[in-house]
């Protein structure tokens, strides 16, 4: 197990030697994203206006404070509680993500299905976890609110965040079909008879 | 005692970011418990996070998590209170909208349609307020649950049939815990309702999810039951935030109600780890919070 600590953006074979179970610590941006700023791109074709290429993205709707424009928040937005949320909710869109924006990395919690995985390994990608309901403690990795795209959306923007050593994050699936979600998933299933018979609860 | 409803306002726009702020006493006990027993060394870690984040949102004077969720607003009135039911109801929701305009909070409440977000954590009867009755006097208790969405999408219903037996209920809510995997925030709370109509036992799936941990069933069957789905849940090896390890929920809560001769229905509600709850207690003497 490596850890990595990763400039963004970043090129395809970054992202190609990152294995699940490795860390990653990010520097400099970080983009967020949630379910509805994802439905207006992919499923009304709306164009962002920030550029994503070779970024990584996290799964996030932020609680932020509005306060004047000024150097250290240039948009107007002062970061409050930055946090991640479900990732499996957007899971039909990472593909769309990687093609038509060139994201590499996805940063959220509780894993993504399959077809992440396959477009992981088509493309060259990653899925890296962080612990969800942690967002206080994420908010300290966070500097400033750098932009925000589509904030009609509010708070299911397209943000820019600036980030200082944006981490630990744990590898959690990569572009060589590991996962550690199916690992789990796998595991889990071939306890579940036992655990049944132990409640008299078995078929 | 007469209730203020300026007074209810206030206490009400407090409650949502002390709730926000502060994790409940027994969850964090939880919490201690959980790394005791924990084995797996990325689980541990997991758990590590989760309690520096506390300590973090603590001394930075930060919410938990960044899920303001639904707000939800339990209201007991005790016996000798003079209050106006409608003014209550309006004061709540104000209080409510207060607090998110006060406090910077993230609105996580649109339309169930349009899906227009009106940045005061309030829409179409939300949030949610739910008044019941008890017999102290001059005592008005108001408890705060900010719902995360995350456990909350982990909702089931499920009308069994007499014939399957309680064994089938059991099986229910493991293969529904073995289904979220870790997309609902674990380790969680597992509100499991028992009997009921189809809404009844929905909401009481919300009670025990929202119960506070080492509290027990007050029907001995339920309890039963409890106790032996708290053992099970955490032999599944689902682990916090699903990475694998033993530390799945902090318990599985049940509560149950009287059902139909035709009816076995079965719900499950899930709590995240940031099982948020504040309480204000308002007597003559004054407010006191937990």
């Amino acid at each position: 197990m490596t850890h990595h600590v990763l400039d963004m953006p970043v090129d395809e074979a970054a992202v190609r030697a990152l294995k699940v179970g490795d860390t990653v610590t990010l520097r400099q941006t970080l983009f967020g994203i949630r379910d509805a700023t994802l439905i207006h791109m992919f499923d009304r074709g709306r164009e962002a206006r920030l550029d994503l290429q070779g970024h990584a993205v996290i799964h996030t709707a932020p609680n932020v404070r509005r306060v004047e424009k000024s150097e250290a928040a240039p948009v107007g937005y002062e970061p409050f509680c930055i946090g991640t949320t479900t990732s499996m909710r957007m899971e039909r869109f990472t593909r769309k993500l990687m093609e038509r924006e060139g994201v590499r990395l996805i940063i959220g919690k509780g894993g993504m299905g399959p077809d992440t995985l396959a477009a992981f390994r088509d493309i060259g990608g990653a899925y890296l976890a962080i612990v969800g309901g942690a967002a206080a403690l994420e908010t300290t990795w966070i500097e400033q609110i750098e932009d925000v795209d589509m904030d009609d959306l509010h708070p299911e923007s397209l943000w820019r965040f600036k980030i200082r050593d944006f981490g630990p994050l744990l590898v959690g699936m990569d572009s060589h079909g590991g996962s550690l979600y199916a690992n789990v998933r796998d595991d889990v299933a071939s306890r579940r008879d036992a655990v049944l018979a132990s409640i008299g609860a078995g078929e | 005692m007469h209730l203020d409803m300026n007074e209810v306002e206030a206490i009400c726009s407090d409650l949502y970011v002390r709730a926000l702020k502060i994790l409940p006493p027994d969850i964090k006990a939880g919490f201690k418990a959980l790394v005791g027993s924990e084995t797996g060394d990325t689980a541990k870690a997991v758990l590590g996070t989760m309690v520096e984040n506390i300590a973090v949102a603590e001394r930075t004077n930060n919410i938990l998590c960044q899920d303001t969720g639904i707000p939800i607003y339990n209201v007991t009135i005790g016996r000798g209170v003079d209050f106006d039911g409608a003014e209550l109801k309006e004061a709540i929701r104000r209080g409510c909208a207060r607090s998110t305009k006060e406090n910077s909070l993230r609105s996580s409440v649109v339309h169930p349609i349009t899906r227009k977000n009106e940045q005061t954590s309030c829409g179409v009867r939300v949030p949610i307020i739910h008044v019941d009755f008890d017999e102290r006097e001059d005592t008005v208790a108001i408890e705060m649950i900010p719902k995360g969405s995350g456990s909350e999408n982990g909702s089931f219903l499920q009308m069994l049939l007499p014939s399957d037996g309680i064994n089938a209920a059991k099986r229910f809510v493991i293969d529904r815990v073995i289904e979220l995997g870790g997309r609902v925030c674990p380790p969680t709370i597992v509100g499991v309702g028992l009997g009921g109509t189809s809404d009844l036992c929905m909401h009481l799936a919300k009670m025990a999810a929202t119960r506070p941990l080492r509290s027990v069933c007050s029907d001995p069957e339920g309890a039963k039951i409890e106790a032996e789905l708290s053992r099970a849940v955490n032999e599944l090896g689902i682990g916090p935030q699903g990475l694998g390890g033993r530390s799945t929920s902090f318990a599985v809560h049940v509560e149950i109600a009287a059902t139909h001769i035709t009816q076995n229905p079965v719900a499950v509600n899930i709590q995240c780890h940031s099982a948020r709850r504040a309480t204000a207690t308002i007597t003559p003497g004054g407010i006191a919070f937990s």
